[in-house]
């Protein structure tokens, strides 16, 4: 018997680590990570409530995020790389060429 | 008679074409396609004239409605002209008069560059001052007046480029003139309201008859008689707004010949005496009229005395003349002020034109005291300079005698006293002043300084005739007026069909007539003061050994005073002027700069500091917004969950 308030307390955790560090870390690596954290979070809240309601579309829904989650890990990278490139650095608070 | 309005258009005629042709014709076309235009409409007022004594004396007025041109609400009003008595004597004095200046003029402009632009502006002038004449209600007369009013302004700026004084610009003189027309002006206008409102036309016929068996109440009378005096005080040059005439002699002396002396200037006249209904409804209007035209008469004259320059001898002179009108029509003797009009019209435009063969001659000198001994060479000139003199002077037998008469027996018999007494010492100050300018420029041993001495010529012909019709029109023109015991008034006669109206208000220009040896007495006190002012100006101004001094002489205090005009346009300087710049300068800088553009202002800062505080959530920080949704986010759940 899985013990569905235990996944549900590591969702919530998952969740509350991801938030911190995308709110506190100025590295845009690790802020990257941070968001991984809280979709995989997601994730796992989605496939929990999938198995307690014997329904499969939440399931389902996990696989997109996982699709999205990819796409814009490619997508991310990508940026930091040429962020990096441009700037010889990946601090987040540093990359404010807009600002007058 | 059907082609009278006609009149109105040959000067609109003749300055199209001049407007075409410009500089490509020499001075001679333009100006004889500017005399014909003027010809043709003097043709047309005489054919009007012969209409009107073809047609029995009651039925002597012809109304013409073009066509309908406003028609808003209960106000319509036609544009419509008007042969009558009193419209075709102005036509012919102002075509007549006109037609000999527009001559004249062709020899005095023949050497300025712009030539087709004057007579533009002269035909200009002769068909707005045709339309104030013969329009047959108060507005197209109102057109005619702010047309005048524009062309003046336009005439006394025409050498817009030159200085008139060493303070003053030709074009500031004809602001002057204009801006001091404008407080008249004002004052025509809320009358014309006045009458729209209590009598529900502008229509001569329908205002007048209105007034005479339904008038407004007498506070209502009067106020539209004083607002309509002060358009004329105004236009005509009187107390308080005659300021403006003087200076007006900045432009070309045939203009201040033909629009400073004897046309434009006598339409407040005119004005007045076209609504002698009105005025005679109205006699605290009426005896304003008296009053504000005597004092004008006796303090310009005193200015007159004073003057050096040969012109403002003669402007005021010309205010001086022009009160004596008003002193005329106050008097009720509207007829006489009429006479006044036309025979003024003669010896002043001869004045005036002969003045400007002076200044011809001599090359732009206008101060009498270096001129003198003018005589042989100018012959001509001279001769019919003096002849104006004469009739203004009111010498027996010539045309000023007559009508300066005929207004001072209205006022021996209709006004006070008093008004009578400052007239009569008027003519005797206007004898004087005008034989110490004619003796101060013809008389005596020449002053002209040598290098203009060898040049001085008599005037060509193109100049020379018109000076020698008006001198002949200066001496016969009063015979037409002759006073009672000497023979009929052909003049009054004729006038009074346009007068008729006031045989219908009771107790009005009932007083009788003057008996005989009365009037043989005012007309030997006129002819007195006449010789005394001659005689005066005689020993004063011809005997060589006390000239000099005369000229250059200590001035007492008096003699400055009279020599800067009262100082009255320090007056106004001090009193009206500067009071009114400071109070603009006030609205400007509170009212403007501070109110409204306080306003603008103020909404700018307003959205500036609601851009400031909005700003500060606006970091640009990614993780500043996710901290916002965050906190966002914990609200709805808290919500959620309590």
């Amino acid at each position: 018997m899985v013990n569905f308030n235990a996944a549900i307390f590591v969702a919530l955790l998952l969740f509350g680590i991801g938030t911190l560090g995308f709110l506190i870390r100025r590295n845009a690596i690790v802020v990257f990570m941070s968001v991984e954290l809280m979709l995989n979070a997601v994730n796992l809240l989605l496939v929990t409530f999938s198995r307690i309601r014997v329904d499969l579309d939440g399931q389902v829904m996990a696989f997109f995020v996982m699709a999205v989650a990819a796409a814009e890990a490619a997508v991310g990278l990508a940026i930091i790389i040429a962020v990096f490139r441009k700037m010889r650095n990946i601090d987040l608070d540093k990359a404010s060429l807009l600002r007058s | 008679m059907t082609l009278f309005p006609l009149i109105l258009l040959f000067p609109v005629l003749g300055l199209a074409i001049n407007a075409i042709l410009g500089r490509r014709v020499s001075v001679k076309v333009t100006g004889s396609i500017a005399s014909a235009a003027v010809f043709m409409s003097f043709l047309t007022a005489l054919g009007g004239l012969r209409a009107l004594l073809a047609l029995p004396e009651s039925e002597r007025v012809i109304v013409y409605r073009l066509w309908d041109w406003i028609s808003a609400g209960s106000l319509h009003v036609d544009l419509a002209l008007r042969l009558d008595p009193l419209s075709v004597l102005m036509a012919l004095v102002v075509t007549g008069v006109g037609l000999l200046i527009h001559v004249y003029s062709i020899g005095y402009m023949s050497h300025d560059r712009d030539y087709p632009r004057f007579f533009i502006y002269l035909n200009l002038f002769m068909f707005s001052m045709l339309t104030l004449v013969t329009g047959s209600n108060f507005l197209v007369l109102f057109v005619g007046w702010e047309g005048v009013g524009l062309c003046s302004y336009l005439l006394i700026g025409f050498w817009f480029d030159k200085m008139f004084t060493p303070t003053m610009s030709n074009s500031s003189a004809g602001k002057k003139a204009f801006i001091v027309n404008r407080i008249g002006d004002f004052g025509f206008l809320l009358a014309l309201f006045l009458i729209f409102k209590h009598f529900g036309s502008l229509d001569f016929d329908s205002v007048f008859t209105t007034a005479l068996h339904h008038p407004a109440p007498t506070a209502v009378m009067t106020a539209i008689g004083l607002l309509m005096l002060l358009g004329a005080t105004g236009k005509s040059a009187q107390i308080p707004l005659f300021v403006w005439l003087p200076d007006a002699m900045a432009g070309p002396t045939p203009v201040s010949a033909l629009i400073h002396a004897a046309t434009m200037v006598t339409a407040g006249v005119y004005m007045v005496a076209r609504s002698h209904v009105l005025y005679a409804l109205a006699p605290t209007a009426l005896s304003t009229v008296a009053i504000i035209g005597g004092l004008t008469a006796f303090f310009a004259a005193t200015i007159a005395v004073t003057q050096n320059d040969i012109k403002k001898v003669l402007a005021y002179s010309t205010v001086s003349q022009l009160g004596y009108m008003f002193l005329g029509l106050g008097s009720a003797a509207f007829s006489a002020g009429l006479f006044h009009v036309m025979t003024h019209a003669f010896f002043k435009a001869l004045l005036f034109l002969g003045a400007g063969s002076v200044i011809h001659a001599l090359h732009e000198e206008q101060d009498i005291r270096n001129m003198g001994g003018l005589r042989k060479k100018l012959p001509l000139t001279f001769a019919t300079f003096a002849i104006a003199t004469l009739a203004i002077a009111g010498m027996p037998g010539l045309s000023g005698f007559f009508s300066k008469d005929e207004i001072l027996a209205a006022a021996f018999q209709n006004g006070p006293r008093w008004l009578w007494v400052m007239g009569v010492i008027t003519a005797g100050l206007t004898s004087f002043y005008m034989f110490r300018l004619l003796f101060l420029t013809f008389f005596g041993k020449s002053r002209v300084a040598p290098e203009k001495e060898s040049k001085i010529h008599e005037s060509p012909k193109v100049m020379t005739i018109p000076l020698m019709i008006l001198a002949v029109l200066s001496v016969i023109g009063g015979w037409i007026g002759l006073p009672p015991v000497m023979g009929p008034n052909l003049l009054a006669n004729f006038l009074a069909p346009a007068f008729e109206g006031l045989h219908h208000i009771e107790g009005f220009g009932h007083q009788g007539h003057l008996s005989h040896s009365a009037e043989w007495i005012l007309m030997g006190v006129s002819t007195v003061m006449a010789l005394a002012g001659f005689i005066l100006a005689w020993r004063m101004f011809i005997k060589p050994a006390e000239l000099g001094s005369r000229l250059s002489g200590e001035r007492g205090a008096f003699y400055r005073l009279l020599e800067d005009k009262y100082r009255v346009d320090e007056i106004y300087e001090a009193v009206i002027i500067r009071p009114l710049a400071w109070l603009s300068q006030q609205l400007w800088r509170i009212v403007d700069e501070m109110i409204i553009d306080g306003f603008v202002n103020f909404s700018g800062l307003l959205v500036r500091v609601g851009g400031e505080v909005v700003r500060i959530f606006q970091t640009g920080y990614v993780q500043t917004y996710a901290f916002f949704m965050v906190l966002g986010l914990l609200a709805i759940l808290l919500k959620l969950v309590f």
